[in-house]
């Protein structure tokens, strides 16, 4: 939604693109990067129904397919609950 | 009960760009919900974190129909969406069944938004309303609410030589509401999301006014390492702090019981908002909470009876 000025604020300031905070990329906070095993990944999708940052991808199927790191911002929490060890945190180096 | 699969097919609409500070448990509640609620849904959220952190102009992570509201009135402008919409439906203009939910704090719940909620459910709307309980103002800096715990450190009840944290145990809301003879009312954990998504589910299909308070840990304002959110949440159950209970047309109904007794202490220790009560001074008020924490269990049982 650009604007150029205040003059084009719809009335209400109305935001008029639903779920454009994707545009807005959260994933250069991170200091810790989460790394994804597929080979033991066991697809439960614990980390999914805790992640705050919609971070974790999840297929047609119900399979994880990955972590997207344009929004992560590291907390971890995927590491902590994945009863299968299958996401470790790393230093986040850039 | 839905499964995970099912749930993650409506995973976009609350996206990702938020700005939560990391670990926040206040998205993880809205993600849950939209997960059972679905796209056919309309939400307010009253002035705090997740309104700030969710639609900072010109962006939005809803992608449902959304109003923010001022501070007090989560309660009271879905009120006014609701009864719209029970004319825009008797006169055939809106299609199929939508979803009202109403997202609020527990500051914008326990006191500011208090009357506003309370008289929305005496008037009876058909909506659910959702309380993302921090425990304190935290979009203003961590000051002390109806709803913050016994002893914790906030802004506004600083532990120091004068007092030691907050001197009050907090509110029960739940049973305040129960009170107004609201339909359905439960007390529910983000750990426990097969639990709270099933009580989401039971809530949308009553008709009339449901409350459902969801303690949502701040890794902020409760001072622990943001990967510890779900085992923060998941111990204030286990601890008894925060039973698991829903309340039926006032039958009440006990959703789990911890297997293994698990002191309070162990709870309050992984919170920095409580470490000035691991001292020789302080200890007595760890055992008061136990106390206070007990005194409530052994009467919620007595209600589920
Ligand atoms: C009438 C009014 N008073 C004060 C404020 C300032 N204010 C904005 S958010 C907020 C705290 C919100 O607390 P809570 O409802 O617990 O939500 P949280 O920020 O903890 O998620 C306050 C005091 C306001 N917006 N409106
Ligand atoms: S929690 Fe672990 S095992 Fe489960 S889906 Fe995520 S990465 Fe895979
Ligand atoms: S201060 Fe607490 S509730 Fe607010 S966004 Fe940060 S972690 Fe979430």
């Amino acid at each position: 939604m650009a604007l150029s000025s205040w003059k084009e604020l719809p009335i209400g300031t109305i935001i008029t693109e639903p779920g454009n905070a994707r545009e807005f990329k959260t994933g250069d906070w991170r200091s810790q990067r989460p790394i994804w095993d597929s080979e033991k990944c066991i697809h439960c999708l614990f980390c999914f129904i805790y992640c705050p940052d919609s971070s974790i991808k999840v297929n047609e199927e119900g399979k994880m397919t990955g972590i997207d790191l344009d929004y992560c911002k590291g907390c971890g929490i995927c590491a902590e609950e994945c009863p299968k060890e299958a996401i470790h945190m790393e230093i986040e180096k850039r | 009960m839905p499964s995970l699969k099912e749930l993650s097919k409506n995973a976009d609409l609350f996206t990702g760009g938020h700005r939560a500070c990391s670990g926040c448990a206040g998205p993880i509640v809205i993600k849950q919900v939209l997960s059972v609620a679905g796209p056919q849904t309309i939400a307010s959220l009253s002035t705090g974190c997740m309104e700030v952190v969710s639609t900072i102009y010109p962006y939005t992570a809803w992608n449902i129909p959304y109003i923010h509201v001022a501070f007090e009135t989560a309660a009271s402008a879905l009120s006014g969406v609701e009864a719209a919409y029970q004319v825009l439906r008797r006169k055939g203009k809106v299609k199929g069944k939508w979803n009202l939910i109403a997202f609020s704090g527990d500051g914008g719940t326990y006191d500011i938004g208090f009357q506003g909620l309370s008289g929305a459910v005496e008037r009876g709307h058909d909506f659910l309303y959702v309380c993302y309980n921090n425990e304190a103002y935290m979009n203003t800096g961590i000051q002390r609410s109806s709803a913050t715990p016994r002893g914790a450190h906030t802004t506004t009840s600083p532990a120091g030589t004068v007092i030691p944290g907050k001197k009050q145990f907090h509110k029960n809301l739940v049973e305040v509401i129960a009170a107004h003879g609201a339909p359905y009312v439960a007390q529910a954990i983000p750990s426990n999301w097969a639990d709270f998504t099933r009580k989401v589910r039971k809530a949308l299909d009553t008709e009339g006014p449901t409350v459902i308070d969801i303690l949502a840990p701040c890794p902020l304002g409760w001072r622990y390492p943001s990967n510890k959110t779900i085992e923060v949440a998941r111990l204030a159950v286990e601890c008894k702090f925060w039973p698991l209970y829903e309340v039926e047309n006032g039958k009440y109904k006990l959703n789990y019981r911890p297997r293994k007794e698990v002191p309070v202490e162990e709870w309050l220790r992984l919170q920095g908002r409580f470490a000035h009560l691991f001292t020789p001074e302080n200890e007595h008020i760890i055992k008061e909470i136990q106390e206070g924490v007990d005194r409530r269990w052994e009467s919620l049982l007595e209600k589920c009876g």
